[in-house]
């Protein structure tokens, strides 16, 4: 009979040093920490970040009385969003007792309330409005409930996330617990947060917000895409978020 | 020799996926193999047999681990070819595997490294496709390259001593 080979030895303390790098969290890191100084100089300059456009076009929606209606956003909260209070928008996505309300979803509510219609999750419009609200709590520190009715619904998120995907076969924790800061071809790979978002990307040229990101890279995976407002997405979206617990909102961020 | 092989990883792998998703994704290994997918067996940490028992071309293997539509090395692996612009960074660079390494220990690394790190990022070139979850419906029961381009890939990288 034949001796094992050496590696088969080696295979359990290599399996468990793996297992120690996906349990320990990283101290979180903002994706302006990986993108190029020209990049962060962009995002900085209010005259050269892309997402400006949609903040001020979310600026007018959220100022706009809509035909026959009495009051815009802004009759409650202010034409700046004054009233908005921001350490609230910086706990998003919130749980209201009965289950996961993202910000798009709160959006989406008062617009109900007042008689706009809600608006699909990847309308340019919603972009634009969680873009505005979102940048009033800009520099807020992102503080997402983590207990609670929360923990199931986080560990959940976390095992989509842990999950491999599409052809390409690879889990969101791949790139983003195991490689940030190494390069997959030219493009340097964040922690994959989401302090930044609505984001302007450079890649494609638009406005997305976080629940597009995570569809293209689920396309870039060659799989199938959750669908915009699945609770698979839903559920994904709250985790990253807590992964972004403590660091500052950026939105609008430029990123790849 | 080839004979029907799922392995214990892969087993795993379903494992956890029908544990999360329930019925939708346990039905995968009831799915029938494509008619077109070979079968491999790992001895010793390596697949001897070519897939398919077809003969690999080197210079097509090159062209396809330079291609980001097929094999896209290069997105993790530096390779020794000139004027190329980025190099991805997060695999061991392949100049001089074919040194390091013998075929068909290649060929296991080219087809399911997961075989030896079910924990590896690398995509399994030749995976049972059955083991892959909610891929785009235009790659579904595929794998990601075919026997032939897996054979050239790996004619390429005996090459490079
Ligand atoms: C093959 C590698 C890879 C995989 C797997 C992957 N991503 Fe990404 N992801 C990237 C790259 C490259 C970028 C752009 C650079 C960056 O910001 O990290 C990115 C960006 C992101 C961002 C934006 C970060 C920022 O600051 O703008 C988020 C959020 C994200 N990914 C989430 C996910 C989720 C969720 C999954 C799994 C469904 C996933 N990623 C899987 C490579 C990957
Ligand atoms: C998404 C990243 C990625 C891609 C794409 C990729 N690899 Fe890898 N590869 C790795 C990593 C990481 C390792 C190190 C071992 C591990 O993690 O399992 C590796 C290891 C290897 C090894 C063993 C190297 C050694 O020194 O032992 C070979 C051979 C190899 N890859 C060939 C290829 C070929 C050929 C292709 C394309 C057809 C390819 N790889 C595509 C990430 C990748």
């Amino acid at each position: 009979m034949m001796l094992p080979d050496k590696r088969l030895l080696l295979l359990p303390t290599l399996l468990l040093a793996l297992l120690a790098t996906a349990t320990t969290a990283a101290e979180p890191r903002s994706g302006y920490e990986y993108i190029k100084q020209s990049t962060r100089d962009m995002q900085d300059d209010d005259f050269e970040n892309p997402g400006m456009l949609a903040l001020e076009q979310g600026r007018q929606l959220f100022n706009v009385t809509p035909a026959g209606r009495e009051k815009s956003c802004a009759a409650c909260h202010g034409s700046e969003g004054e009233d908005l209070d921001v350490t609230g928008i910086a706990r998003y996505p919130v749980h209201n007792g009965n289950g996961l309300v993202t910000l798009q979803k709160q959006i989406n509510s008062c617009r109900e309330n007042h008689g706009d219609g809600s608006l699909p999750i990847d309308h340019p419009d919603l972009i634009a409005l969680e873009t505005f609200v979102r940048n009033r709590a800009a520099g807020e520190v992102i503080n997402v409930q983590t207990d609670g009715p929360m923990a199931p619904l986080l560990e959940k998120g976390e095992q989509l996330y842990r999950l491999r995907y599409g052809l390409i076969d690879m889990s969101c924790q791949h790139c983003h617990d195991f490689y940030p800061g190494q390069r997959i071809r030219g493009q340097t790979i964040s922690q994959g947060m989401s302090n930044g978002f609505p984001a302007y990307r450079l890649d494609i040229g638009e406005m997305t917000n976080l629940h597009q990101r995570i569809q293209q890279c689920l396309s870039l995976m060659r799989a199938e895409p959750f669908e915009a407002g699945s609770e698979e997405i839903n559920l994904m979206g709250l985790y990253i978020m807590s992964r972004s617990n403590g660091l500052k909102i950026e939105t609008p961020a430029v990123r790849y | 020799m080839r004979y029907c092989r799922i392995s214990l990883l892969s087993g795993i792998l379903l494992l956890q996926l029908a544990l999360l998703t329930g019925s939708g994704i346990a039905t995968a290994r009831e799915q029938a193999l494509p008619d077109d997918y070979c079968q491999w067996a790992v001895t010793d940490y390596a697949i001897a047999q070519p897939l398919c028992e077809l003969a690999g071309d080197a210079s097509r293997g090159m062209a396809i681990a330079l291609d980001s539509g097929r094999g896209n090395c290069l997105a993790c692996h530096q390779l020794p070819i000139p004027d190329v612009e980025a190099y991805g960074t997060i695999g061991p660079p392949l100049s001089g595997i074919g040194a390091r390494l013998t075929k068909g220990q290649i060929r296991l690394r080219v087809v399911d490294t997961r075989e030896i790190n079910p924990m590896s990022i690398m995509p399994g070139f030749y995976r049972d496709p059955r083991l892959i979850h909610r891929p785009d419906k235009r790659y579904a029961g595929r794998t990601f390259l075919n026997a032939q381009q897996v054979e050239d890939v790996i004619a390429y990288l005996v090459t490079l001593k």
